[in-house]
Protein backbone atom coordinates (compact mmCIF):
# COMPACT_ATOMS: atom_id res chain seq x y z
CA UNK A 1 0.00 0.00 0.00
CA UNK A 2 2.85 2.35 0.91
CA UNK A 3 4.53 1.50 -2.38
CA UNK A 4 1.34 2.24 -4.29
CA UNK A 5 0.90 5.52 -2.47
CA UNK A 6 4.50 6.49 -3.27
CA UNK A 7 4.00 5.53 -6.91
CA UNK A 8 0.78 7.54 -7.02
CA UNK A 9 2.41 10.57 -5.43
CA UNK A 10 5.31 10.35 -7.90
CA UNK A 11 2.95 10.08 -10.87
CA UNK A 12 0.83 13.00 -9.70
CA UNK A 13 3.97 15.07 -9.09
CA UNK A 14 5.29 14.23 -12.55
CA UNK A 15 1.99 15.12 -14.22
CA UNK A 16 1.82 18.37 -12.28
CA UNK A 17 5.37 19.26 -13.36
CA UNK A 18 4.56 18.46 -17.00
CA UNK A 19 1.46 20.63 -16.70
CA UNK A 20 3.41 23.56 -15.24
CA UNK A 21 6.06 23.38 -17.97
CA UNK A 22 3.38 23.10 -20.67
CA UNK A 23 1.53 26.15 -19.35
CA UNK A 24 4.82 28.06 -19.15
CA UNK A 25 5.63 27.11 -22.75
CA UNK A 26 2.17 28.08 -23.98
CA UNK A 27 2.39 31.36 -22.10
CA UNK A 28 5.79 32.07 -23.66
CA UNK A 29 4.60 31.33 -27.19
CA UNK A 30 1.47 33.42 -26.67
CA UNK A 31 3.70 36.43 -25.95
CA UNK A 32 5.72 36.06 -29.16
CA UNK A 33 3.31 38.16 -31.17
CA UNK A 34 1.95 40.46 -28.48
CA UNK A 35 3.67 43.77 -27.79
CA UNK A 36 5.64 45.23 -26.17
CA UNK A 37 8.80 43.76 -27.70
CA UNK A 38 12.19 44.35 -26.17
CA UNK A 39 14.55 44.73 -29.14
CA UNK A 40 17.68 45.34 -27.11
CA UNK A 41 17.17 42.25 -24.96
CA UNK A 42 16.47 40.23 -28.11
CA UNK A 43 19.67 41.49 -29.76
CA UNK A 44 21.72 40.65 -26.66
CA UNK A 45 20.16 37.17 -26.60
CA UNK A 46 20.97 36.66 -30.30
CA UNK A 47 24.58 37.57 -29.58
CA UNK A 48 24.90 35.40 -26.47
CA UNK A 49 23.09 32.34 -27.76
CA UNK A 50 24.10 32.48 -31.40
CA UNK A 51 27.36 34.26 -32.08
CA UNK A 52 29.12 33.45 -28.81
CA UNK A 53 28.22 29.75 -29.09
CA UNK A 54 29.98 29.41 -32.45
CA UNK A 55 33.43 28.45 -31.08
CA UNK A 56 32.18 25.61 -28.89
CA UNK A 57 29.82 24.38 -31.61
CA UNK A 58 32.56 24.50 -34.22
CA UNK A 59 35.08 22.63 -32.07
CA UNK A 60 32.52 20.00 -31.07
CA UNK A 61 31.48 19.45 -34.69
CA UNK A 62 34.96 19.25 -36.20
CA UNK A 63 36.21 16.68 -33.70
CA UNK A 64 33.01 14.65 -33.99
CA UNK A 65 33.14 14.63 -37.80
CA UNK A 66 36.80 13.63 -37.74
CA UNK A 67 36.23 10.82 -35.24
CA UNK A 68 33.20 9.65 -37.20
CA UNK A 69 35.27 9.32 -40.36
CA UNK A 70 37.86 7.23 -38.55
CA UNK A 71 35.19 4.99 -37.00
CA UNK A 72 33.33 4.44 -40.27
CA UNK A 73 36.57 3.68 -42.09
CA UNK A 74 37.66 1.18 -39.44
CA UNK A 75 34.20 -0.39 -39.14
CA UNK A 76 33.60 -0.43 -42.91
CA UNK A 77 36.92 -2.25 -43.42
CA UNK A 78 35.40 -5.33 -41.74
CA UNK A 79 33.16 -5.86 -44.78
CA UNK A 80 35.13 -3.98 -47.46
CA UNK A 81 32.94 -0.87 -47.28
CA UNK A 82 35.58 1.77 -46.54
CA UNK A 83 34.33 3.82 -49.51
CA UNK A 84 31.09 4.81 -47.74
CA UNK A 85 32.90 7.21 -45.38
CA UNK A 86 31.72 10.45 -47.14
CA UNK A 87 28.11 9.34 -47.29
CA UNK A 88 27.90 8.06 -43.71
CA UNK A 89 29.73 11.07 -42.30
CA UNK A 90 27.33 13.36 -44.13
CA UNK A 91 24.19 11.53 -43.13
CA UNK A 92 25.42 10.96 -39.57
CA UNK A 93 26.33 14.58 -39.04
CA UNK A 94 23.31 16.16 -40.71
CA UNK A 95 20.60 13.84 -39.49
CA UNK A 96 21.80 13.04 -35.97
CA UNK A 97 25.11 14.12 -34.56
CA UNK A 98 25.02 17.72 -35.73
CA UNK A 99 21.64 18.63 -34.22
CA UNK A 100 22.01 16.50 -31.10
CA UNK A 101 25.52 17.60 -30.21
CA UNK A 102 24.77 21.24 -30.91
CA UNK A 103 21.59 20.90 -28.84
CA UNK A 104 23.49 19.36 -25.94
CA UNK A 105 26.25 21.99 -26.13
CA UNK A 106 23.57 24.69 -26.11
CA UNK A 107 21.99 23.01 -23.09
CA UNK A 108 25.34 23.04 -21.33
CA UNK A 109 26.31 26.56 -22.30
CA UNK A 110 23.09 28.52 -22.76
CA UNK A 111 20.50 26.76 -20.61
CA UNK A 112 22.76 26.85 -17.57
CA UNK A 113 23.60 30.50 -18.16
CA UNK A 114 19.96 31.54 -18.60
CA UNK A 115 18.82 29.59 -15.53
CA UNK A 116 21.59 30.96 -13.32
CA UNK A 117 21.03 34.54 -14.48
CA UNK A 118 17.26 34.52 -14.05
CA UNK A 119 17.43 32.60 -10.77
CA UNK A 120 19.89 35.15 -9.41
CA UNK A 121 17.56 37.92 -10.55
CA UNK A 122 14.75 36.23 -8.68
CA UNK A 123 16.76 35.74 -5.50
CA UNK A 124 17.89 39.38 -5.53
CA UNK A 125 14.33 40.63 -6.14
CA UNK A 126 15.19 41.98 -9.59
CA UNK A 127 12.18 40.16 -11.03
CA UNK A 128 9.90 41.77 -8.43
CA UNK A 129 11.52 45.08 -9.36
CA UNK A 130 10.67 44.47 -13.02
CA UNK A 131 7.02 43.97 -12.09
CA UNK A 132 6.89 47.13 -9.98
CA UNK A 133 8.38 48.97 -12.96
CA UNK A 134 5.43 47.85 -15.10
CA UNK A 135 7.50 45.32 -17.04
CA UNK A 136 6.25 41.78 -17.60
CA UNK A 137 9.11 39.40 -16.70
CA UNK A 138 7.91 36.88 -19.26
CA UNK A 139 8.12 39.46 -22.04
CA UNK A 140 11.38 41.00 -20.86
CA UNK A 141 13.32 37.88 -19.86
CA UNK A 142 11.79 34.76 -21.39
CA UNK A 143 10.48 35.78 -24.81
CA UNK A 144 13.72 37.37 -26.12
CA UNK A 145 15.82 34.40 -25.03
CA UNK A 146 13.47 31.69 -26.32
CA UNK A 147 12.90 33.50 -29.61
CA UNK A 148 16.63 34.06 -30.07
CA UNK A 149 17.34 30.37 -29.44
CA UNK A 150 14.56 29.36 -31.80
CA UNK A 151 16.22 31.40 -34.57
CA UNK A 152 19.92 30.92 -33.88
CA UNK A 153 20.20 27.25 -32.93
CA UNK A 154 19.10 25.99 -36.40
CA UNK A 155 21.78 28.25 -37.86
CA UNK A 156 24.30 26.85 -35.38
CA UNK A 157 23.23 23.35 -36.37
CA UNK A 158 23.75 24.21 -40.05
CA UNK A 159 27.20 25.56 -39.27
CA UNK A 160 27.92 22.50 -37.08
CA UNK A 161 26.84 20.16 -39.88
CA UNK A 162 29.16 21.85 -42.37
CA UNK A 163 32.11 21.94 -39.98
CA UNK A 164 31.49 18.31 -38.96
CA UNK A 165 31.48 17.21 -42.56
CA UNK A 166 34.65 19.21 -43.08
CA UNK A 167 36.21 17.39 -40.10
CA UNK A 168 35.43 14.07 -41.77
CA UNK A 169 36.72 15.39 -45.09
CA UNK A 170 39.98 16.57 -43.52
CA UNK A 171 40.68 13.19 -41.92
CA UNK A 172 39.52 11.18 -44.94
CA UNK A 173 41.59 13.12 -47.45
CA UNK A 174 44.51 13.79 -45.13
CA UNK A 175 45.11 10.36 -43.59
CA UNK A 176 42.77 7.81 -45.15
CA UNK A 177 43.70 8.40 -48.78
CA UNK A 178 40.38 9.66 -50.15
CA UNK A 179 40.28 11.85 -53.23
CA UNK A 180 39.16 15.37 -52.26
CA UNK A 181 36.85 16.12 -55.17
CA UNK A 182 35.28 12.66 -55.09
CA UNK A 183 34.68 13.02 -51.34
CA UNK A 184 32.84 16.31 -51.82
CA UNK A 185 30.86 14.99 -54.79
CA UNK A 186 29.79 11.89 -52.86
CA UNK A 187 28.74 14.00 -49.91
CA UNK A 188 26.67 16.41 -51.96
CA UNK A 189 25.11 13.72 -54.12
CA UNK A 190 24.12 11.58 -51.18
CA UNK A 191 22.42 14.20 -49.03
CA UNK A 192 18.72 14.85 -49.68
CA UNK A 193 16.71 17.99 -48.92
CA UNK A 194 14.83 16.11 -46.18
CA UNK A 195 18.12 15.45 -44.37
CA UNK A 196 18.85 19.15 -44.22
CA UNK A 197 15.28 20.12 -43.36
CA UNK A 198 15.15 17.58 -40.52
CA UNK A 199 18.44 18.94 -39.19
CA UNK A 200 17.19 22.53 -39.14
CA UNK A 201 13.82 21.61 -37.62
CA UNK A 202 15.59 19.63 -34.92
CA UNK A 203 17.80 22.65 -34.27
CA UNK A 204 14.78 24.92 -33.86
CA UNK A 205 13.04 22.49 -31.49
CA UNK A 206 16.20 21.89 -29.45
CA UNK A 207 16.88 25.62 -29.22
CA UNK A 208 13.34 26.26 -28.04
CA UNK A 209 13.57 23.52 -25.42
CA UNK A 210 17.01 24.58 -24.20
CA UNK A 211 16.06 28.24 -23.68
CA UNK A 212 12.64 27.38 -22.30
CA UNK A 213 14.11 25.10 -19.62
CA UNK A 214 16.61 27.75 -18.61
CA UNK A 215 13.86 30.32 -18.23
CA UNK A 216 11.43 27.96 -16.50
CA UNK A 217 13.84 26.76 -13.84
CA UNK A 218 15.26 30.26 -13.39
CA UNK A 219 11.82 31.76 -12.86
CA UNK A 220 10.88 28.97 -10.43
CA UNK A 221 14.15 28.95 -8.52
CA UNK A 222 14.31 28.45 -4.76
CA UNK A 223 15.94 30.89 -2.39
CA UNK A 224 19.62 31.54 -1.89
CA UNK A 225 22.73 30.17 -3.53
CA UNK A 226 21.44 26.62 -3.16
CA UNK A 227 18.25 27.54 -4.99
CA UNK A 228 20.24 29.07 -7.86
CA UNK A 229 22.50 26.02 -8.04
CA UNK A 230 19.58 23.62 -8.02
CA UNK A 231 17.74 25.58 -10.71
CA UNK A 232 20.84 25.58 -12.91
CA UNK A 233 21.46 21.86 -12.50
CA UNK A 234 17.81 20.93 -13.03
CA UNK A 235 17.52 23.10 -16.11
CA UNK A 236 20.47 21.43 -17.83
CA UNK A 237 19.25 17.94 -16.91
CA UNK A 238 15.75 18.68 -18.16
CA UNK A 239 16.98 20.32 -21.35
CA UNK A 240 19.34 17.44 -22.17
CA UNK A 241 16.71 14.76 -21.56
CA UNK A 242 14.04 16.66 -23.51
CA UNK A 243 16.42 17.25 -26.42
CA UNK A 244 17.25 13.55 -26.64
CA UNK A 245 13.57 12.57 -26.34
CA UNK A 246 12.54 15.14 -28.93
CA UNK A 247 15.31 13.88 -31.21
CA UNK A 248 13.88 10.37 -31.05
CA UNK A 249 10.37 11.64 -31.82
CA UNK A 250 11.51 13.88 -34.67
CA UNK A 251 13.66 11.17 -36.19
CA UNK A 252 10.60 8.93 -36.16
CA UNK A 253 8.47 11.65 -37.73
CA UNK A 254 10.97 12.43 -40.51
CA UNK A 255 12.38 9.05 -41.37
CA UNK A 256 10.20 6.22 -40.11
CA UNK A 257 6.70 7.23 -41.08
CA UNK B 1 -5.41 56.26 0.97
CA UNK B 2 -4.23 52.66 1.15
CA UNK B 3 -6.55 50.42 3.10
CA UNK B 4 -6.07 46.81 4.11
CA UNK B 5 -9.13 45.06 5.53
CA UNK B 6 -8.85 41.64 7.13
CA UNK B 7 -6.09 40.60 4.72
CA UNK B 8 -4.99 37.00 5.10
CA UNK B 9 -2.19 35.11 3.42
CA UNK B 10 -0.83 31.62 4.04
CA UNK B 11 1.99 29.65 2.46
CA UNK B 12 0.95 26.05 3.03
CA UNK B 13 0.50 25.68 6.78
CA UNK B 14 2.39 28.88 7.50
CA UNK B 15 -0.30 31.49 8.19
CA UNK B 16 1.69 34.67 7.65
CA UNK B 17 -1.07 37.27 7.63
CA UNK B 18 -4.03 36.40 9.83
CA UNK B 19 -6.28 39.37 9.23
CA UNK B 20 -4.37 42.60 8.78
CA UNK B 21 -6.33 45.85 9.09
CA UNK B 22 -4.42 49.02 8.31
CA UNK B 23 -5.15 52.50 6.95
CA UNK B 24 -2.43 54.67 5.44
CA UNK B 25 -3.78 58.18 4.81
CA UNK B 26 -2.71 59.97 1.65
CA UNK B 27 0.48 62.00 2.00
CA UNK B 28 1.61 60.36 5.24
CA UNK B 29 4.56 58.18 6.04
CA UNK B 30 3.67 54.85 7.63
CA UNK B 31 6.40 52.62 9.02
CA UNK B 32 5.64 48.97 9.70
CA UNK B 33 7.78 47.35 12.36
CA UNK B 34 7.88 43.82 13.64
CA UNK B 35 10.18 40.87 14.09
CA UNK B 36 11.70 38.89 11.27
CA UNK B 37 9.24 36.59 9.55
CA UNK B 38 6.14 38.37 10.81
CA UNK B 39 4.87 39.11 7.31
CA UNK B 40 5.85 42.74 6.80
CA UNK B 41 7.28 42.17 3.33
CA UNK B 42 4.37 39.90 2.43
CA UNK B 43 1.89 42.65 3.34
CA UNK B 44 3.78 45.09 1.15
CA UNK B 45 3.97 42.64 -1.74
CA UNK B 46 0.23 41.93 -1.41
CA UNK B 47 -0.49 45.62 -1.97
CA UNK B 48 1.63 45.65 -5.12
CA UNK B 49 0.17 42.38 -6.35
CA UNK B 50 3.55 40.61 -6.27
CA UNK B 51 1.89 38.14 -3.90
CA UNK B 52 -1.82 37.34 -4.15
CA UNK B 53 -3.59 37.52 -0.80
CA UNK B 54 -5.97 34.70 0.11
CA UNK B 55 -8.81 36.82 1.46
CA UNK B 56 -9.68 40.31 2.61
CA UNK B 57 -9.55 43.49 0.57
CA UNK B 58 -6.82 45.94 -0.32
CA UNK B 59 -7.83 49.26 -1.83
CA UNK B 60 -5.90 52.27 -3.08
CA UNK B 61 -8.04 55.40 -3.12
CA UNK B 62 -11.08 53.17 -2.82
CA UNK B 63 -10.20 51.05 -5.85
CA UNK B 64 -9.49 47.37 -5.16
CA UNK B 65 -5.99 46.35 -6.20
CA UNK B 66 -5.69 43.67 -8.87
CA UNK B 67 -8.52 45.14 -10.94
CA UNK B 68 -8.33 47.57 -13.82
CA UNK B 69 -5.25 48.65 -15.79
CA UNK B 70 -2.22 47.05 -14.13
CA UNK B 71 0.27 49.35 -15.87
CA UNK B 72 -1.60 52.44 -14.71
CA UNK B 73 -1.86 51.02 -11.19
CA UNK B 74 1.85 50.25 -10.94
CA UNK B 75 2.76 53.62 -12.47
CA UNK B 76 1.51 55.19 -9.24
CA UNK B 77 4.11 53.30 -7.19
CA UNK B 78 7.83 53.49 -6.64
CA UNK B 79 9.74 50.97 -4.60
CA UNK B 80 13.15 50.76 -2.98
CA UNK B 81 14.05 47.11 -2.47
CA UNK B 82 16.07 45.81 0.44
CA UNK B 83 19.09 44.96 -1.70
CA UNK B 84 18.33 47.78 -4.17
CA UNK B 85 17.52 45.11 -6.84
CA UNK B 86 19.36 47.01 -9.56
CA UNK B 87 19.60 45.31 -12.94
CA UNK B 88 23.20 44.14 -13.27
CA UNK B 89 23.34 44.35 -17.04
CA UNK B 90 22.16 47.96 -17.27
CA UNK B 91 24.08 51.13 -16.54
CA UNK B 92 23.11 53.17 -13.50
CA UNK B 93 21.21 55.77 -15.52
CA UNK B 94 19.35 53.03 -17.40
CA UNK B 95 18.31 51.54 -14.07
CA UNK B 96 17.06 54.89 -12.81
CA UNK B 97 15.24 55.66 -16.06
CA UNK B 98 13.92 52.12 -16.51
CA UNK B 99 10.28 53.06 -16.10
CA UNK B 100 10.73 56.15 -18.25
CA UNK B 101 11.86 54.08 -21.24
CA UNK B 102 8.80 51.86 -21.48
CA UNK B 103 5.10 51.61 -20.78
CA UNK B 104 2.69 54.47 -20.30
CA UNK B 105 5.40 56.81 -18.95
CA UNK B 106 7.79 56.35 -21.89
CA UNK B 107 10.03 59.33 -22.73
CA UNK B 108 12.69 59.91 -25.40
CA UNK B 109 16.09 58.51 -24.49
CA UNK B 110 17.83 61.87 -23.95
CA UNK B 111 15.02 63.20 -21.79
CA UNK B 112 14.96 60.00 -19.73
CA UNK B 113 18.73 60.23 -19.22
CA UNK B 114 18.47 63.86 -18.13
CA UNK B 115 15.78 62.96 -15.61
CA UNK B 116 17.88 60.06 -14.35
CA UNK B 117 20.90 62.30 -13.80
CA UNK B 118 18.72 64.86 -12.02
CA UNK B 119 17.34 62.13 -9.72
CA UNK B 120 20.86 60.84 -9.08
CA UNK B 121 21.87 64.35 -8.11
CA UNK B 122 18.81 64.51 -5.82
CA UNK B 123 20.08 61.48 -3.89
CA UNK B 124 23.59 62.90 -3.69
CA UNK B 125 25.31 61.11 -6.56
CA UNK B 126 27.36 62.87 -9.22
CA UNK B 127 26.62 62.55 -12.96
CA UNK B 128 29.76 60.46 -13.55
CA UNK B 129 28.02 57.60 -11.71
CA UNK B 130 25.38 57.48 -14.44
CA UNK B 131 27.45 55.46 -16.89
CA UNK B 132 28.80 52.95 -14.39
CA UNK B 133 27.39 49.47 -13.81
CA UNK B 134 25.73 48.69 -10.46
CA UNK B 135 28.46 46.19 -9.55
CA UNK B 136 30.98 49.05 -9.55
CA UNK B 137 29.14 50.86 -6.75
CA UNK B 138 29.28 50.45 -2.96
CA UNK B 139 26.24 49.18 -1.05
CA UNK B 140 25.32 52.70 0.06
CA UNK B 141 25.58 54.04 -3.48
CA UNK B 142 23.44 51.18 -4.77
CA UNK B 143 20.77 52.07 -2.20
CA UNK B 144 20.84 55.65 -3.41
CA UNK B 145 20.50 54.52 -7.01
CA UNK B 146 17.58 52.33 -5.94
CA UNK B 147 16.05 55.36 -4.27
CA UNK B 148 16.59 57.45 -7.40
CA UNK B 149 14.87 54.74 -9.44
CA UNK B 150 11.96 54.65 -6.99
CA UNK B 151 11.35 58.40 -7.38
CA UNK B 152 12.27 58.75 -11.08
CA UNK B 153 8.68 58.81 -12.31
CA UNK B 154 7.53 60.92 -9.34
CA UNK B 155 5.11 58.34 -8.01
CA UNK B 156 2.25 59.10 -5.64
CA UNK B 157 3.12 56.17 -3.39
CA UNK B 158 6.59 54.97 -2.44
CA UNK B 159 7.48 51.74 -0.63
CA UNK B 160 10.76 51.27 1.18
CA UNK B 161 11.73 47.72 2.14
CA UNK B 162 14.41 47.74 4.85
CA UNK B 163 16.04 50.89 3.46
CA UNK B 164 18.97 50.95 5.89
CA UNK B 165 19.73 47.25 6.27
CA UNK B 166 23.41 46.51 5.72
CA UNK B 167 24.50 50.13 5.82
CA UNK B 168 26.82 51.77 8.33
CA UNK B 169 25.13 54.20 10.77
CA UNK B 170 26.26 57.29 8.89
CA UNK B 171 25.03 56.04 5.51
CA UNK B 172 21.82 54.83 7.18
CA UNK B 173 21.31 58.35 8.51
CA UNK B 174 21.89 59.78 5.04
CA UNK B 175 19.31 57.42 3.53
CA UNK B 176 16.81 58.17 6.31
CA UNK B 177 17.18 61.90 5.76
CA UNK B 178 16.82 61.51 2.00
CA UNK B 179 13.66 59.47 2.39
CA UNK B 180 12.14 62.00 4.75
CA UNK B 181 13.06 64.95 2.50
CA UNK B 182 11.89 63.30 -0.69
CA UNK B 183 8.60 62.10 0.73
CA UNK B 184 7.92 65.56 2.15
CA UNK B 185 8.83 67.50 -1.00
CA UNK B 186 6.95 65.12 -3.31
CA UNK B 187 3.92 64.93 -1.04
CA UNK B 188 3.96 61.20 -1.57
CA UNK B 189 2.36 58.50 0.55
CA UNK B 190 5.13 56.34 1.97
CA UNK B 191 5.17 52.89 3.48
CA UNK B 192 8.39 51.63 5.00
CA UNK B 193 9.33 48.30 6.48
CA UNK B 194 12.19 48.33 8.93
CA UNK B 195 13.64 46.89 12.14
CA UNK B 196 15.76 49.98 12.64
CA UNK B 197 14.23 52.17 15.36
CA UNK B 198 16.44 55.10 14.33
CA UNK B 199 14.84 54.89 10.88
CA UNK B 200 11.40 54.70 12.45
CA UNK B 201 11.91 57.95 14.34
CA UNK B 202 13.44 59.66 11.29
CA UNK B 203 10.93 58.56 8.65
CA UNK B 204 7.57 57.88 10.29
CA UNK B 205 4.46 59.96 10.77
CA UNK B 206 2.66 56.85 11.95
CA UNK B 207 3.81 53.40 12.84
CA UNK B 208 2.15 50.01 12.91
CA UNK B 209 3.49 46.96 14.66
CA UNK B 210 2.85 43.64 12.96
CA UNK B 211 3.04 40.60 15.19
CA UNK B 212 1.67 37.11 14.80
CA UNK B 213 0.03 38.01 11.51
CA UNK B 214 -1.97 40.97 12.84
CA UNK B 215 -1.44 44.64 13.58
CA UNK B 216 -0.73 44.78 17.34
CA UNK B 217 -0.55 48.54 17.63
CA UNK B 218 -0.80 51.52 15.35
CA UNK B 219 -0.61 55.22 15.98
CA UNK B 220 1.46 58.39 15.58
CA UNK B 221 5.18 58.00 16.10
CA UNK B 222 4.98 60.58 18.92
CA UNK B 223 2.78 58.18 20.90
CA UNK B 224 5.02 55.19 20.40
CA UNK B 225 7.16 55.52 23.51
CA UNK B 226 4.20 56.11 25.83
CA UNK B 227 2.10 53.26 24.42
CA UNK B 228 1.29 50.55 26.93
CA UNK B 229 1.41 47.63 24.51
CA UNK B 230 4.02 45.22 25.93
CA UNK B 231 4.89 43.83 22.47
CA UNK B 232 5.63 47.30 21.16
CA UNK B 233 7.64 48.27 24.22
CA UNK B 234 9.71 45.10 24.01
CA UNK B 235 10.41 45.80 20.35
CA UNK B 236 11.37 49.42 20.99
CA UNK B 237 13.72 48.54 23.83
CA UNK B 238 15.05 45.42 22.12
CA UNK B 239 14.69 43.47 25.33
CA UNK B 240 14.87 39.66 25.14
CA UNK B 241 12.35 39.53 28.00
CA UNK B 242 8.70 40.06 27.17
CA UNK B 243 5.76 38.57 25.29
CA UNK B 244 7.71 38.22 22.03
CA UNK B 245 9.76 35.06 22.14
CA UNK B 246 13.44 35.71 21.52
CA UNK B 247 13.90 32.28 19.95
CA UNK B 248 11.49 31.81 17.04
Amino acid sequence: MTLLAALGAFTLGLLAAIGRVTIFAADTVSHFLRPPFYGREFAVALLNIGWLSLPVVGLTAIFTGAALALQIYAGGARFNAEAVVPQIVAIGMVRELGPVLVGLMIAARVTSSIAAEIATMKVTEQIDALVTLSTHPMKYLTVPRVLAALITVPLLVAVGDIIGIFGGYAVATGTLGFNASAYIRNTVDFLEPLDVISSLVKGAVFGFLAALMGCYFGMNSGRGAQGVGRATKSSVEAAAVLILAANFVLTGVFFSL
Amino acid sequence: MIQLSNVKKSFGNNHVLRGVNLDIPRGTSMVIIGGSGTGKSVALKCILGLVTHDSGTITVDGQPTGKGDRDAFLARFGMLFQGAALFDSLKVWENVAFRLRRGSLKRPKDEARDIAIEKLRRVGLTPDVADRLPAELSGGMQKRVGLARAIAAEPEIIFFDEPTTGLDPIMAGVINDLIREIVTEMGATAMTITHDMTSVRAIADNIAMLHDGKIRWTGPVADMDSADDPHLQQFITGSPDGPIEAVR
